[in-house]
């Protein structure tokens, strides 16, 4: 008796664990189903003429070029979603990562950067684009200038005149904000709300400690050059201050300047300028006058507040306000304890551009995220004084470089706009390559194991870095 | 007659019983080694969004890996590190199990420490590796205990050390594993016939003795479960210095497992080379497992 009710037991328990197994599986697929309004497909497939009364239902929004339900945007932080709730008319928070205009609801897919985990989500839905339900097709996707190239150039990025945009309205955008988005037919495939042009960003007090002022134009001076930059680096490391909280901070500011991208064709050729990073940085480190911390740790991070005692970072507008903690009480941004001057070199870092997503069911409230978030002069003009970003519009920038009342919080009321207009004034993007990003990681990794003492020298970390990048891209060589 | 046919019930009940699996081994493991046998003989991957292959190259993927040094480095980091971590775990399970399965030494609240000693296998081990990344961070807690203390003057950089690195990593594959193989130790203690133990203290034999001469011997095939399949899991250790360090196994590679080497040729969905590393992988603990099981016949 024992033994058939452990035996009926057992093979129950096999039974529910085999059909366990299904559920999981089919629950996807019968998801998919109903999203399409047919969840009773076999059937409607059976009788046709039956079926036929809901069928069109089901593919209406996609013929006849009405709104899909739902609006997917891909995007790597919370940054275009903090825009769009505090900037874009009608729309609401739901949850986490839900919102909804109108009766559209706003679906966040948000994957960091970290470790190319945001890239290689996006190619797994474009790839995956044609064979997915309406509502769970990609509307729109986040691209940065590290790898906006390798978007830019496939069908997955729509025009941005396909959507109804004529290409006067961007009149008012920075050039070079449309050049590194338009691809090799000469067609725009995205925009960007943001310039990002770079500024060094000082704490006051210490420049007032060790250099006896905290005036802009009086720091640039001592910070004209490299060379100054260094002697600086040493008054700051004799008073017990780093000068920046990590080797990372000035690579955008070497990077920049270079005078040949990071691959040509298919060779990966280091320029003199990106040596020269690793060999400043790594004197600078031998001196105590900054660490090898990663960028966005809390190492690194620390020097946004006094006790972290960092002298200055680099970085755009979207740095210092989306950044450096002004939110947070006793973090030196929320009591007005930076300031910014333009520092060695100029530069640029970052930047973002929305894409709208070919085969989108969502075209025309693509076209108008784009029109209000990156043409609207009111919506952008809100966007700097409510945020202090550097917005893509020059007249709107131009203006408010040049109005007394303008002053941003985080830098003691100082005006900076002047300076970060004649930054984006000169940025150029032609160096740009669609691996940047990839070979930019590798390439810090290994030159900063190398000021840890962990290569024997410059040579032996260069090496490094070549394997990882062509493990990396396959196709690459050097 | 009748006898005969109830055994034959019997065994279709058996058989039936052993489907689910079958099933699952062949779609989980046949299936797929199949396959990625398969794979490791094209050149097969993506270039941003573009598909390269599968062309057909025959072993050259083979030649590219175990034609540089970059492999066998990886290959003896993770030999390092899973060494390291097996040694400590052996000897400090081996010695809790022993304290358990003694009748003699009365403990108390055996269950609770028992639970206690498992706990660190319940956490996953990334959470795990997380932990450890904030706690020997260079601004981290352990630094600005040991700062406070005196004992160094500024904060040890840890993950900037080869040895540092990986005797953390080793640290933390110890503490996790080691509750695991007490429970399985102790459960082949207390199958040991206690009449031997009594046969032994009646003939006056030490501690030592019987530990040696007893419990040792008779405990072999289960040491011997226990090292086959924490070298296997060792060959495959992923996940801790996966996330300890981001993906890059820095310092200078030292922290680099064959695994992790997979997972970074995947970056680029490089499905040719991947399938190459894993049949090697594939290949190395197969040969190993059965040098294992061989040594421990000759003993025998």
């Amino acid at each position: 008796m024992k033994k058939k009710v452990l035996s009926v037991l057992l093979s129950a328990a096999m039974a529910a664990s085999i059909l366990a197994g299904c559920g999981e599986a089919a629950a996807p697929a019968a998801d998919a189903g109903s999203d399409a309004a047919e969840a009773e497909a076999p059937a409607a497939d059976a009788e046709a003429p039956a079926a036929d009364a809901e069928a069109p239902a089901a593919e209406a929004p996609a013929a006849s070029g009405e709104a899909g339900k739902v609006l997917n945007i891909a995007a790597w932080n919370e940054e275009f979603k903090t825009r769009l709730t505090d900037h874009y008319p009608g729309y609401e928070v739901v949850d986490g990562t839900h919102g909804k205009i109108g009766d559209v609801t706003v679906n966040w897919l948000i994957t960091p950067n970290e470790n190319n985990a945001y890239q290689d989500r996006l190619d797994e839905i474009l790839l995956g684009q044609e064979s997915a339900a309406q509502d769970d097709k990609l509307d729109l996707f986040l691209v940065e200038a590290d790898y906006a190239l390798k978007y830019v150039d496939t069908d997955y990025a729509a025009a941005v005149e396909s959507l109804g945009i004529s290409l006067d309205e961007t009149k008012d955008q920075y050039q070079y904000t449309k050049d590194i988005m338009t691809d090799s037919n000469g067609v725009l495939k995205g925009v960007s709300w943001q310039g990002c042009p770079g500024v060094m960003i000082y704490q006051r007090a210490i420049a007032k400690e060790v250099f006896g002022t905290d005036e802009p134009e009086e720091i640039q001076k001592l910070f004209a050059d490299w060379g100054k930059f260094n002697e600086s680096a040493d008054k700051l490391k004799a008073k017990g201050y780093l000068t920046t909280a990590s080797v990372a901070d000035t690579w955008r500011v070497y990077q920049n300047n270079v005078s040949k991208p990071f691959v040509d064709g298919t060779t990966i050729q280091i320029d003199d300028n990106i040596k020269k990073w690793a060999e400043d940085s790594k004197d600078l480190y031998d001196r105590g006058c900054t660490t090898t911390a990663n960028q966005w740790t809390d190492d690194w991070s620390k020097g946004f507040y006094p006790e972290g005692k960092v002298f200055c970072y680099f970085g755009p507008a979207w740095l210092i306000d989306f950044c450096m903690a002004a939110d947070t009480e006793g973090s030196v941004a929320h009591d007005g304890g930076w300031a910014a001057t333009e520092g060695p070199q100029g530069f640029f870092w970052g930047g973002t551009w929305i894409c709208g997503c070919a085969g989108t069911d969502n075209g025309d409230l693509v076209a108008d995220i784009m029109r209000k978030m990156t043409m609207d002069p009111d919506v952008m003009k809100d966007i700097v004084l409510k945020d202090n970003d550097f917005v893509n519009n020059r007249p709107v920038m131009e203006g408010l470089a040049s109005d007394p009342e303008y002053h941003s919080a985080v830098l003691g009321g100082q005006n900076a706009l002047k300076m970060f207009c004649a930054g984006a004034d000169k940025i150029d993007m032609s160096n740009l390559t669609a691996y940047d990003q990839g070979l930019l990681g590798d390439y810090q990794t290994a030159m900063v194991d190398w000021m840890n003492g962990n290569f024997a020298s410059y040579e032996d970390a260069l090496d490094s870095f070549y394997k990882a990048a062509e493990v990396r891209y396959p196709e690459l060589t050097h | 007659m009748k006898k005969q046919s109830k055994v034959a019930r019997v065994n279709r009940w058996g058989y039936i019983f052993l489907i689910p699996f079958f099933l699952t081994y062949v779609i989980f493991q046949v299936i797929p080694l199949c396959s990625t046998i398969y794979n490791s003989l094209f050149e097969n991957f993506r270039s941003g969004l573009k598909q390269i292959g599968p062309n057909f190259v025959g072993f050259a993927n083979f030649a590219k890996l175990l034609g540089t040094i970059d492999f066998w480095n990886y290959f003896e980091n993770t030999l390092l590190m899973w060494v390291g971590g097996f040694i400590p775990q052996i000897l400090v399970s081996l010695l809790l199990a022993y304290w358990f399965s003694d009748p003699s030494l009365r403990l108390k609240f055996q269950q609770f420490f028992k639970t206690v000693i498992y706990m660190p296998n319940l956490i996953m081990a990334s959470a795990f590796a997380m932990l450890f990344f904030a706690l020997f961070a260079d601004q981290g807690p352990v630094n600005s205990i040991l700062v406070s203390m005196g004992i160094l003057k500024q904060p040890f950089k840890f993950f900037a050390s080869v040895t540092a690195s990986r005797v953390l990593i080793m640290f933390m594959n110890f503490l996790m594993w080691f509750g695991n193989t007490t429970i399985l130790l102790l459960a082949g203690m207390l199958g040991i016939d206690q009449e031997l133990y009594e046969a032994a203290e009646v003939d006056g034999a030490t501690s030592s003795q019987v530990f040696f001469r007893i419990t040792l011997p008779i405990l072999r095939p289960i040491l011997l479960y226990v090292l086959v399949t924490s070298l296997i899991g060792g060959m495959q250790m992923y996940d801790v210095p996966q996330i300890l360090t981001n993906g890059k196994g820095t310092p200078a590679n030292s922290t680099l497992t064959v695994i992790m080497y997979l997972n970074q040729h995947l970056t680029s969905k490089n499905l040719g080379m991947g399938g190459a590393l894993s049949v090697v992988m594939f290949a190395v603990t197969g040969v190993l497992s059965i040098v294992i099981f061989n040594l421990n016949k000759r003993k025998d």
